[in-house]
């Protein structure tokens, strides 16, 4: 197994909200990023988010990793939530706030940290 | 054949019993697709694995670049009711 799916597995089991973007939170360079983004900001999330952009390797590593063809990806505590649609539809439903809940108790604040992976 | 309708040959063919179906170019731009699905195998299934169903029937689109960017929405077909229920 590589370092950098070591790396990507950690963020995955360690952070307990990861979201894999296209550009960082502060320079989303993707509508399905961003969407993802709000979504989990507004159900109240600490996002730990991983631009997958600088190297193409980051995103075939995490495909493999998840099974998931397509970017954004979010995990909590480890757990594939999906992507884009699935993450806004979870949160239009309360589900996405129920999930964040259960894994992560209701005393929790929305906020975002980035982690760079370049290798 | 336009690839809204090859796209929607393939879902067919992975779905044949869909209650619902459609592929929508979002952009007009031909790689930009909104599918929704709705179907029986999705029943009892979570949305990740009812979206991985979807990829799985795309995969070869998915990969060679025709789709650059694709939502998904699905439904599983609701059984036929035989009955009230409260």
């Amino acid at each position: 197994m590589s370092e950098l799916r070591d790396r990507i597995q950690s963020i995955i089991t360690d952070e307990p909200v990861s979201l894999f973007m296209k550009g960082t939170p502060q320079f989303v360079m993707c509508g399905n990023s961003d969407r993802a983004l709000r979504a989990l900001l507004d159900a109240g999330a600490p996002v730990t988010a991983v631009d997958v952009l600088p190297d193409p390797e980051i995103r075939q590593e995490l495909s493999a990793l998840s099974g998931w063809p397509t970017i954004p990806q979010v995990f909590i505590r480890g757990e594939l939530v999906g992507g884009a649609d699935i993450v806004e539809e979870l949160h239009e439903s309360g589900e996405l706030r129920r999930r964040l809940d259960e894994a992560l108790g209701a005393d929790r604040k929305p906020v975002v940290q980035t982690v760079a992976l370049a290798s | 054949m336009t690839v809204v309708d090859a796209l929607e040959t393939r879902l067919r063919a992975a779905f044949p019993d869909a209650a619902a179906l459609s592929v929508e170019d979002r952009t007009g731009g031909g790689d930009h697709f909104q599918v929704v699905v709705e179907s029986g195998r999705f029943a009892g299934l979570s949305l990740v694995e009812q979206h991985r169903l979807v990829y799985d029937a795309l995969a070869e689109p998915l990969a060679d670049g025709t789709i650059h960017e694709l939502r998904i929405r699905t439904r599983a077909a609701a059984p036929v009711e035989t009955g009230g229920t409260a």
